[in-house]
């Protein structure tokens, strides 16, 4: 569904993706690993046309992305740091969203998930940083996309919202919809991740299942399989 | 397009420092108009005012925006939107409240005073058009700056250092061009260097009309006998408003390279 081809980036001389060839399936969730710096984020960002790659191809699809924008329609992303208008309400922070793409929502649903309704009417810069990023997650899970993309989705949230935030995209999964996750977080990888995309220096170093990744790296937890890949590498 | 220029506009509507400059405006028009008690006066002291506030406001607003929505903009990039519109959006968002706020704040004064019934109502007019082209073109100049600088301290630092320049600074080196090339004709000279700065374009062109360019002095005629003729006007004009095209040309193609 998503494959990218020899995607380079360069951000002035730090070579941050270096000719970096990817095929994501339809279907699952995929979990997009590696060390601060290996270009998770920008991999991403370069998919929502938010990062223009240097050169290489972002397929879609089929369908080269880079450059065009409609194709955005058919995407969820889940922003890092979540800051919004300081003077809007939740209320119209979402309609607004809506405002801006065709497809219908159903955030009704997840605004009673999440018990936001006594912040509706609150003016987003009061809110604190689980809830805005709860706010958030709604404004992510509401519309119906084939991709969903999280970045690290679980900073600031309670163990509570946690567990909702699992099921939901352990629903969105069962849906048929292909979900990439970066997170530093490895049991929440065990816990929803059906295939791991492990990033080093800019390009794929390793992509599989976890059972895998732990044979081939011959460690029992995905923690340690991660730890000591790294630490070859540096050897 | 239309949608992000709610979104900006809503926001800023909310704001407390529109507020602040619309009661600004507001306080300013009635004390004029109480302290001087004739509408052309008023005016007259208002010039300067708008001719240096509205840039100097244009200026910060601009980079403040730019950088505290930054996050959000981030947000409205990860939608089905073009880039451009994106931008474009947010930046007639602030311009119009900005001069929204110049409007009402100045008009409402005014029209209390009767200048709708008052043979001043073009010359009112024409500032407050001076004062529109003014924040349209420093809300333009500063999105340009914060758009290349990262570092939201040295963007804030360039900006307002670009409205020293043109505000003060400018003027400064005219004069003293002026003083060192005395024995040249200058009055060509100097009507260009005018026309290329757009605080004083602005201002000579609200002076002219006010009847007042006695003032100005045997360079007053010459710039009376470009500024009254329609050439001169059309000239004026074009020129203001290639100084808010070209910043606002420059903002979408550099919104469509850059990485966020």
């Amino acid at each position: 569904m998503l494959s990218f081809e020899k995607l380079h980036k360069s951000f002035g001389k730090l070579h941050v993706l270096q000719g970096l060839d990817l095929e994501i399936s339809e279907g699952g969730v995929f979990a997009i690993l590696g060390p601060n710096g290996s270009g998770k984020t920008t991999l991403i960002k370069s998919v929502l046309g938010m990062v223009i790659p240097t050169s290489g191809k972002i397929l879609l699809d089929g369908e080269n992305v880079i450059g065009k924008w409609e194709y955005r329609e058919n995407i969820s992303y889940l922003p890092q740091i979540a800051n919004f208008p300081a003077n809007m309400s939740v209320k119209e922070l979402i309609e607004s969203v809506k405002g801006l793409r065709q497809k219908k929502s159903n955030e009704h649903d997840l605004i009673a998930l999440f018990e936001l309704e006594p912040f509706l009417d609150k003016k987003l810069s009061n809110l604190s940083g689980g809830t805005k990023q709860k706010v958030n997650i709604v404004l992510t899970f509401m519309f119906e996309c084939p991709l969903i993309i999280l970045d690290e989705p679980t900073t600031g949230l309670d163990p509570l919202s946690l567990v909702k935030l699992k099921r939901i995209i352990a629903d969105a999964k069962d849906a048929g919809k292909t979900i990439l996750v970066t997170t530093h977080i490895m049991s929440l990888v065990e816990e929803i991740a059906d295939e791991i995309v492990f990033l080093l220096d800019g390009v794929i170093y390793f992509q599989g299942s976890l059972a895998e990744i732990e044979e081939q790296t011959e460690q029992s937890s995905l923690e340690l399989a991660i730890a000591s890949i790294l630490e070859k590498e540096k050897a | 397009m239309i949608r992000i220029l709610k979104f900006s506009f809503a926001d800023l509507a909310r704001s407390r420092w529109s507020y602040i400059y619309f009661a600004f405006y507001l306080v300013l028009g009635f004390t004029l108009l109480f302290l001087n008690e004739s509408l052309g006066k008023a005016i007259v002291t208002l010039i300067n005012v708008i001719i240096v506030l509205t840039p100097l406001i244009g200026t910060m607003f601009g980079t403040m925006y730019y950088y505290n929505s930054k996050e959000f903009t981030e947000l409205l990039l990860a939608q089905p939107v073009k880039r451009s519109t994106i931008f474009l959006g947010q930046y007639l968002g602030l311009s119009l409240s900005l001069s929204g706020s110049l409007v009402v704040g100045l008009g409402i004064p005014f029209f209390v005073y009767g200048i709708t019934k008052s043979g001043e109502i073009w010359d009112f007019g024409l500032l407050l058009v001076a004062g529109f082209f003014l924040t349209f073109i420093f809300v333009a100049l500063s999105f340009n700056i914060a758009l290349s600088n990262e570092n939201r301290i040295k963007g804030f630092g360039y900006s307002i250092l670009m409205w020293l320049f043109l505000a003060v600074i400018y003027d400064g080196l005219f004069l003293l061009s002026l003083m060192v090339f005395n024995d040249y004709p200058l009055d060509k000279a100097s009507l260009f260097a005018t026309v290329l700065n757009p605080i004083d374009l602005a201002r000579i062109l609200v002076l002219l009309k006010l009847d007042i360019s006695a003032l100005l002095g045997y360079t007053g005629a010459v710039f009376r006998k470009f500024f009254g003729t329609q050439l001169g006007l059309v000239t004026s004009f074009t020129i203001l408003i290639l100084w808010v095209v070209l910043p606002v040309l420059r903002i979408v193609r550099k919104a469509k390279k850059k990485d966020f």
